[in-house]
C-alpha cells in the first residue's frame, strides 16, 4: 500500500514544505512535521484511500505534529518565530493558491542562496524540494554518500543565517526570484545531460527531478510563458533519451539517432506546451530553444531538418543572448545552410573567447573533415580531447580522429 | 447502452509512482483496451497535464468574444485524467470493465452517455 502512498506524498511534497516553511519558518522542523504527517497517513488512509484533497489533509496534519514537536522539546525560540494563524488549530490549513505559489518560490529560492555554488544549489533543491535522499543525490553526482553528507549540511548551515523574506514579494522580486529558480532548474537538467570527466553521460535522476520542478512551475505560474517554455525545451531534450546512447553505450549524434526511440508522449506534450507559451506573447531564451528543440523534434529525418528556420531561430536567440555559445550554435546551423567552408570563417571570430570550450573544437574538427583538411581536424580534435570530454565523449573524438586519419596522402 | 467509465485522480501521482506499478496500472488499461477492442468500437481519451490547457471562460457581456486565460491554476486536488466510452450491455457489466482498470491512485465513475456523436455515437 505504502508504494501508492508515496507517490501522493512526493507530489504534495514542494507544496506542503513550502506552506510549512512559512508555518514553522525553520526547514528542518518542517521537514519533520511532513514526515510526521506522510506516517500517520499511511494508516489513516488505509482502507478509505486518500482523501479528495491529500495536500489539505497532509498540511493540517503536519502543523499539528510541528507544533507537537516544538512544545514537546520546548523550542520556544522556535515557538515565537511561528506564524500567529498556525496557533489557531481550527484555522483552514491549505493558503490561497496566491500563498502556495510564493511559498514553493520562496523555498526554491532559498536553495538558490548565492553564496552557494551552483552545484550545491542543486543539490541542496533536490534534497528539500523533491525530498531525494542524500544517497540519492550522490549518485545522481557522481560523488560518495559521505562527501555529499557533508555539502548538504554544510549548505544548510549557510543558509540557516540567510533571512528570506516571508511576505508577500512585490511583483519584480517576485520575478526576479522566478528567474534565478528557472535557471537552476535549467542547469540541473544540464547537469544531468552532461558533465565532464564522467563515465555516465547522462544521469537521468537528474533530468527527471530537474522536469518534475519545472513542471511544478508550470503549474503554478500558468500564465508565465517563460516556465511553460522551460518544461516545453526539457521535454523535447529528455524525449531524445533512448536515442542517445546505443546499446555498446556510445554517443549517437543527432543526426543518427534512430527517430522511432524517441518519446512520442514527450514530443507531442511538449509541442503543446510550445504552442501555448507562444500564445501567452512573451518570447524568451527557454521558448527560442523551445522551438529549436521542436523543428528537431518534428522533423522526419535529420535530412528534411529545416535549418533555415533553425537559423534564422539562433539569429533570434543571439539577440536576446549575446554570448559566444549561443554565436557558435548560429554558426553550427549556418554550416548546415552555407556550407562548413562559410562557418569555418565565421568561427574565427570566437577563437579567442572559447578557446578553452571543447565544443567549439569538436565542431571546428568536424568542418575541416568536411572540407577535406584531415590534418587540421585532428588538431582540433585532439584540442578537444584536452579539455574534459566525457568518456562517451572521448571514443566519439578518438573515432573522428581515426577516420582522419585514414584520409592522410602517404607523403 | 453507452456507458462513460471516466477517471479522476490527483495529477502528477501516476509519473511519480515506481516502475512496476506504473506497469501495474498500465496492464489494467491494456486489460481494458483489448476487451473492449474485442466487442466494438470504444473510444479512450487521455488528458494530458493541466499545465498544457488553457480556459475558455463564458464572454463577460453580450457581443464579447469569451475570455480566454492562461490557466487553470493547477492545484493537486483530484481532477478529470480521461476517459472510456463504450456500448455496454448494462450497468453491471459496464462496471465489471470498470474494475479492470481500478486502482489505488485513481477514482472512477461510470455514468451513461445521454448522447454521443462523431465516430462513436449513440445513433
Amino acid at each position: 500500500m505504502s508504494e501508492w502512498l508515496e507517490a501522493t506524498f512526493s507530489n504534495n511534497r514542494p507544496r506542503a514544505l513550502a506552506a510549512l516553511t512559512r508555518y514553522f519558518r525553520d526547514m528542518d522542523l518542517a521537514e519533520e512535521a511532513f514526515s510526521d504527517a506522510c506516517l500517520k497517513a499511511v494508516t489513516a488512509w488505509e482502507g478509505k484511500g486518500a482523501p479528495r484533497d491529500p495536500l489539505a489533509w497532509l498540511l493540517t496534519t503536519a502543523r499539528n505534529a510541528g507544533l507537537d514537536r516544538v512544545r514537546k522539546t520546548q523550542r520556544h525560540r522556535v515557538l515565537l518565530q511561528v506564524e500567529p494563524s498556525v496557533l489557531m488549530a481550527d484555522e483552514d490549513p491549505l493558503p490561497d493558491p496566491d500563498d502556495v505559489r510564493d511559498d514553493v518560490l520562496r523555498l526554491l529560492f532559498i536553495c538558490c542562496h548565492p553564496a552557494l555554488s551552483r552545484q550545491d544549489q542543486i543539490a541542496l533543491a533536490l534534497r528539500i524540494v523533491a525530498g531525494l535522499s542524500v544517497a540519492e543525490i550522490a549518485r545522481g553526482f557522481l560523488v560518495a554518500t559521505k562527501t555529499m553528507e557533508q555539502r548538504v549540511t554544510r549548505a544548510k548551515k549557510k543558509i540557516a543565517t540567510n533571512r528570506i523574506a516571508f511576505e508577500t514579494p512585490s511583483p519584480q522580486e517576485r520575478g526576479r526570484r522566478l528567474g534565478e529558480v528557472s535557471l537552476m532548474v535549467y542547469l540541473m537538467f544540464n547537469e544531468g545531460w552532461s558533465t565532464s570527466n564522467s563515465a555516465a553521460q547522462m544521469r537521468v535522476t537528474l533530468c527527471e527531478e530537474a522536469i518534475r520542478l519545472a513542471r511544478l512551475l508550470a503549474d503554478l505560474f500558468a500564465g508565465m510563458g517563460d516556465q511553460i517554455a522551460l518544461l516545453s525545451l526539457l521535454l523535447f531534450q529528455h524525449a531524445r533519451r533512448a536515442a542517445r546512447i546505443d546499446s555498446d553505450g556510445r554517443l549517437v549524434s543527432l543526426e543518427d539517432q534512430d527517430r522511432r526511440l524517441w518519446d512520442k508522449t514527450a514530443i507531442a506534450e511538449a509541442v503543446a506546451l510550445l504552442q501555448k507559451s507562444e500564445r501567452l506573447g512573451h518570447s524568451g531564451p527557454y521558448r527560442v530553444q523551445a522551438a529549436i528543440a521542436a523543428e528537431h523534434a518534428l522533423a522526419p529525418s535529420a535530412q528534411a531538418t529545416d535549418w533555415q528556420k533553425i537559423e534564422a531561430h539562433y539569429a533570434a536567440l543571439y539577440v536576446i543572448q549575446p554570448t559566444p555559445v549561443v554565436r557558435l550554435n548560429h554558426i553550427a546551423a549556418m554550416a548546415k545552410t552555407r556550407g562548413a567552408e562559410h562557418a569555418l570563417k565565421e568561427m574565427e571570430t570566437l577563437a579567442c573567447d572559447l578557446s578553452d570550450y571543447r565544443w567549439y573544437h569538436t565542431m571546428q574538427g568536424g568542418l575541416f573533415l568536411q572540407s577535406g583538411l584531415p590534418r587540421r581536424a585532428v588538431a582540433a580534435f585532439e584540442k578537444a580531447l584536452t579539455l574534459g570530454p566525457t568518456e562517451p565523449e572521448r571514443v566519439v573524438i578518438k573515432d573522428q580522429i581515426s577516420t582522419c586519419k585514414k584520409m592522410f596522402t602517404p607523403l | 447502452m453507452m456507458y462513460a467509465i471516466t477517471i479522476y485522480g490527483e495529477p502528477g501521482v501516476f509519473e511519480n509512482l515506481p516502475d512496476e506499478k506504473q506497469k501495474q496500472v498500465l496492464t489494467g488499461h491494456y486489460a481494458l483496451q483489448e476487451a473492449l477492442g474485442e466487442r466494438g468500437d470504444y473510444l479512450s481519451i487521455k488528458l494530458m497535464p493541466p499545465a498544457t490547457a488553457v480556459t475558455v471562460d463564458p464572454a463577460p457581456g453580450r457581443a464579447q468574444a469569451p475570455l480566454i486565460v492562461d490557466g487553470p491554476f493547477a492545484e493537486t486536488k483530484e481532477g478529470f485524467l480521461g476517459f472510456y466510452a463504450a456500448d455496454f450491455n448494462d450497468l453491471q457489466e459496464a462496471l465489471k470493465f470498470a474494475e479492470m482498470i481500478s486502482s489505488p491512485i485513481a477514482r472512477l465513475e461510470v455514468r451513461p452517455v445521454a448522447w454521443a456523436g462523431g465516430v462513436l455515437s449513440t445513433g
